[in-house]
């Protein structure tokens, strides 16, 4: 959609003359870039742009966007941004948040502002590991993380965020990972432009604390025969010139099969709009953790109203309905009586 | 006090000055109903009154057993009043359980009328009793009348076809009727409302005007009853008026101030007692443009609040002290981002889950110290039910003017407890009105501008609120320290303690704008003069300085006029702000000999006055979950005249003053 009326821009516009503090290296930067090229694209105004963030590395996030921008507490973006995006449905508002501040301290939060549908872009930055404190577990650790707080190993079972957004209701939910900006780009562009709560899960790598958490799937020579890369209305297929995809049994399960063995035909069509999650959450299983083949990509894109949407439309219905509130009636609405 | 059941002249019907009615009953028996409808009632009929509910927080306690009985006392008058009366003069009691846990209330030669159906071996046993107690002297020297309201409700409600369990839930429509008649209450507005209210189910409809009709027709041909009274309407200010509770008063209040400020209102917030009327009152006014968010918890009412407040709307947070835990650390972050925000806490008794159903005063320390780091947030208190409608007026008044949270506290007594208000003239509201920033507010050094989040206004040390929206002031803002001016993140020492000063110097000097100590002293020696604005100066001969704020105002007031009467000099001041204090309040403070503070917590206000202005305030506390009587109040400040010698207040105030120096 392209709007006359905004002024077109460069990715300059978008960046601030703070310097960027993430550590050399850092899986961080690649989203930033990212991000600040893919906003002269899509026809938005820096004005009527919000970040807000929480706590922790990826929360500094808003202070290098040259738009609003909200630099809140531990957990809290999401409940935050709700309130901006209730208040003002004009505005573009985007949560930028980690795995610790989104999935622990904030769970709660997360999961409301999705199962609400509110007009969100949520960016979850998932390393695996709290940066900011140093090094600690994070709740998508993997189990028998040895960190500083879990010198035996970590003994609980990590989240997935693809199936928690699911099981959240979530109306957009996708994965992309911050080697491949193009894929980074295309995912967030149609996060972006879902209307409703859209959750994007991006890999990205802390190399101070967790180097190379993403390598077994993202390591150049592993890449293609590890990422599934999920397309709508097609058949579900990766590796070398295509030689694997993912198949249902007659059991209901899914399971990676070599296309030569299989056939075409059965390979599973990737549906992003069908009602159920049902599947997509069997698709967000089908690795169990990021060290065997794994979807990236668009899981999941329905339509239902918003919630900032809905809000609105009550308010107008009552105006409607009885007229602009009049101050000296509500007044009067318990009943009165006079004093001579 | 005029006691009904002293009054033995057998006129048809006799005036009394003012009556106190505690109607009481199990849960489920309609008692808060009853109370609202007779409130309702005599508010129309034009008699001055204050209410006080007393419920469980159990919905619905075993039937029957003290945890479960449901009182509403009014007290009515024909005369200004200030309190729900110390002690009701007529009982009401539905069961036997309602009747032990009440009646050591009601003094001796008071009026208990029973519904004498509920008095069987049952429901003593439920009670705890092991004794009827209409036969073990437990009422001896009171005026008992026994009516059968169950069997005379159920014979009422026979020609509607109504099953006798569903009948007899209209026992206290008999009972609304039976005291309707005994207080010459007209009969048509609650034949009206039944109608009205029951509509949808004209069994029942029909079933509760049959009781009601019972009622009053069984006081008016029983002689069990020799006559009726009546209590004429109260010679209030002249005026249209409307009964009010604490919490419809500050949702009304919310509307009004979105409407003076021309913002729209935004509400987030979490179901807890006693503040979610706030929310449901909210909740229906959408055509005023009120958005309400009933959030996931209290954490993410209190942080939408703010997101909606950073998006230019009228933020406001309902809770009561468990939810004020929660939101601490985001009262924190908007004291940080200088964005205007209301939170109001109606306390209810703790700590932890407390009493939730009950009221206290113990949240002041949490909201003047309640957050980490220095983190001042202005403080205002209403006093009765309908100043719950000022006093939050007032909380955005600051928030605006200073780009601030603010915290308006009530209690459980004002919000659910009610009095007649005459409605104030719409157009002489104050407006609220304050500018959103629109251009760049900074000069720089080579003749260029651009826009500093935290250049601040001179005289107000303000913030611009500048919103989304805003062509070329796109900034960002959050909880790490910031740059004086250009709101940049920065971890300098001396700026950090420059901003920690500046918040706390924007804070204090609200205090310019909020007016003098309202001081009521008639003992102010004639030619001490008052000073500029009207302001109490000087010399008084009073003896004793009662200090108060929040909802114990209608008590002390109270206390206060009777001591006078019998010759004590008792001044009293209450307080509205609690932070900034008033700018006279040391000065005030210094005059008398003696200091007294009652308050429902172990002594907050005085710890504060006495660590700011060094006097000799001392706490008068009661935490029972109930307010202060007036009683009690006389009794207390009868001690302190007795207990505290002047001399001794008089040579630590002097000392104070030699140390104050030019004050």
């Amino acid at each position: 959609m392209t709007d006359t009326s905004v002024p077109l821009t460069t990715k300059k516009d978008w960046c601030t003359d703070q310097e960027v503090r993430w550590c050399p290296g850092c899986g961080d930067y690649s989203i930033l870039t990212a991000v600040q090229m893919l906003l002269p694209e899509l026809g938005v105004r820096r004005d009527h742009t919000v970040f807000v963030s929480g706590i922790g590395c990826s929360s500094r996030f808003p202070y290098y966007m040259n738009t609003y921008g909200v630099h809140s507490i531990h957990g809290r973006a999401p409940a935050l941004a709700t309130g901006i995006a209730v208040a003002r449905p004009d505005l573009d508002v985007w949560v930028i948040t980690g795995d610790g501040d989104g999935l622990s301290i904030g769970g709660n939060h997360l999961i409301h502002a999705l199962r609400r549908n509110v007009n969100l872009t949520i960016l979850l930055f998932n390393n695996q590991i709290y940066g900011l404190t140093k090094g600690q577990y994070s709740p998508t650790s993997e189990i028998g993380k040895v960190t500083k707080s879990t010198p035996f190993g970590s003994v609980d079972t990590p989240f997935n965020p693809i199936s928690l957004a699911l099981g959240a209701e979530a109306t957009f939910v996708a994965r992309t990972h911050d080697l491949d900006r193009k894929h980074m780009m295309e995912t967030i562009r149609r996060a972006h432009d879902h209307r409703g709560a859209a959750f994007v899960e991006i890999y990205q790598n802390c190399n101070v604390f967790n180097d190379g958490a993403f390598d077994a799937i993202l390591g150049k020579e592993v890449r293609a025969d590890n990422l599934i890369p999920l397309v709508d209305g097609q058949p579900i297929r990766f590796g070398e010139d295509g030689r694997l995809g993912v198949v249902m049994q007659p059991d209901g399960r899914l399971r990676i099969a070599e296309v030569a063995t299989v056939g075409e035909d059965a390979l599973l069509i990737h549906d992003e709009a069908r009602e159920s999650a049902g599947l997509a959450f069997q698709l967000s299983h089908l690795a169990s953790g990021p060290y065997e083949p794994t979807p990236v990509g668009v899981f999941r894109a329905v339509e239902r109203p918003t919630y900032d949407g809905m809000v609105q439309g009550q308010l107008i219905s009552a105006q409607e309905r009885q007229g602009p509130g009049d101050l000296a009636t509500l007044l009067a609405s318990g009943g009165t009586w006079e004093v001579a | 006090m005029t006691d009904t059941a002293d009054a033995a002249t057998a006129s048809e019907i006799e005036d009394i000055s003012h009556v106190v009615i505690r109607f009481a009953g199990d849960s489920g028996d309609g008692m808060q109903l009853t109370g609202d409808r007779f409130t309702s009632v005599s508010a129309a009929f034009g008699n001055d009154l204050a209410t006080l509910p007393d419920y469980p927080a159990e919905i619905r306690a075993p039937a029957g057993t003290l945890a479960g009985v449901s009182a509403f006392q009014i007290h009515i008058s024909d005369h200004d009043i200030l309190t729900p009366g110390d002690h009701p003069n007529v009982l009401v009691a539905m069961n036997p359980a309602a009747l032990v846990a009440n009646l050591a209330d009601l003094p001796r030669g008071g009026t208990v009328i029973l519904n004498a159906d509920a008095f069987d071996e049952r429901a003593y046993a439920k009670a705890g009793l092991a004794l009827d107690p209409r036969q073990d002297g437990t009422l001896d020297g009171y005026a008992v009348y026994e009516v059968p309201m169950t069997s005379l409700t159920l014979k009422a409600c026979e020609p509607t076809g109504a099953k006798p369990r569903d009948a007899e839930r209209s026992k206290n429509f008999f009972a609304l009727g039976l005291i309707s008649w005994m207080y010459t209450r007209p009969t048509e507005s609650t034949l009206a409302w039944i109608a009205k209210r029951f509509g949808a189910k004209p069994m029942v409809a029909e079933a509760n005007r049959r009781s009601f009709i019972a009622g009053y027709n069984f006081g008016e041909t029983t002689e069990l009853f020799d006559h009726a009274f009546e209590v004429h309407p109260a010679p209030l200010a002249p005026g249209t008026y409307t009964n009010i509770s604490g919490n419809t008063a500050l949702a009304w209040g919310i509307i009004a101030a979105g409407q003076l400020a021309n913002l729209p209102v935004f509400l987030g917030s979490y179901p807890i007692t006693p503040a979610s009327d706030i929310l449901h009152e909210l909740s229906k006014h959408k055509n005023f443009g009120v958005r309400t968010l009933q959030a996931e918890d209290e954490i993410a009412g209190v942080a939408a609040a703010l997101g909606a407040a950073f998006a230019g709307q009228l933020a406001f947070t309902t809770t009561s002290g468990p939810g004020i835990d929660l939101k601490a650390e985001t009262i924190g972050l908007a004291v940080s981002l200088e964005l205007p925000l209301v939170i109001i806490d109606i306390q209810r008794g703790g700590p932890s889950t407390g009493l939730p159903t009950k009221t206290e005063q113990a949240d002041l320390l949490h909201a003047m110290y309640g957050r980490h780091g220095e983190c001042p947030v202005p403080i205002v208190a209403a006093r009765t039910p309908s100043h719950c409608f000022e006093a939050v007026i007032e909380g955005v008044r600051i928030a605006l003017k200073y780009r601030t949270p603010v915290f308006v506290l009530s209690d459980g007594y004002l919000a659910n407890g009610s009095e007649p208000w005459r409605l104030p003239d719409v157009a002489d509201l104050p407006s609220l009105a304050v500018p959103f920033a629109t251009e760049a507010n900074h000069l720089n050094a080579d003749g260029t501008t651009t826009f500093w989040p935290y250049e601040r206004d001179e005289k107000t040390l303000a913030r611009p609120w500048a919103i989304p929206g805003t062509p070329g002031l796109e900034h960002r803002i959050g909880g790490i320290e910031k740059a004086d001016g250009t709101g940049n993140i920065s971890y300098d020492p001396v700026n950090h303690e420059h901003m920690v000063k500046l918040r706390a110097a924007k804070v204090a000097g609200i205090a310019a704008t909020i007016g003098p100590t309202a001081v009521d002293d008639p003992y102010t020696v004639a030619g001490a003069g008052a000073g500029p604005g009207g302001r109490t100066a000087g010399r008084t001969e009073a003896e004793i300085l009662v200090l108060g704020w929040g909802s114990t105002w209608g008590a002390i007031t109270a206390a206060a006029g009777v001591l006078r009467g019998r010759g004590r000099k008792v001044a009293t001041a209450h307080l509205v702000h609690l932070n900034p204090f008033p700018s006279d309040l040391g000065d005030v403070l210094r005059r008398y000999p003696r200091v007294l503070v009652p308050e429902m917590n172990l002594g907050q206000l005085s710890r504060l006055v006495r660590a700011e202005f060094l006097v000799d305030a001392r706490s008068y506390g009661k935490v029972q979950g109930l307010p202060f009587t007036a009683a009690e109040l006389e009794t207390a400040i009868n001690a302190a005249l007795d207990a505290v010698p002047a001399v001794s207040a008089v040579s630590a105030v002097s000392a104070v003053s030699a140390v104050g120096g030019a004050r």
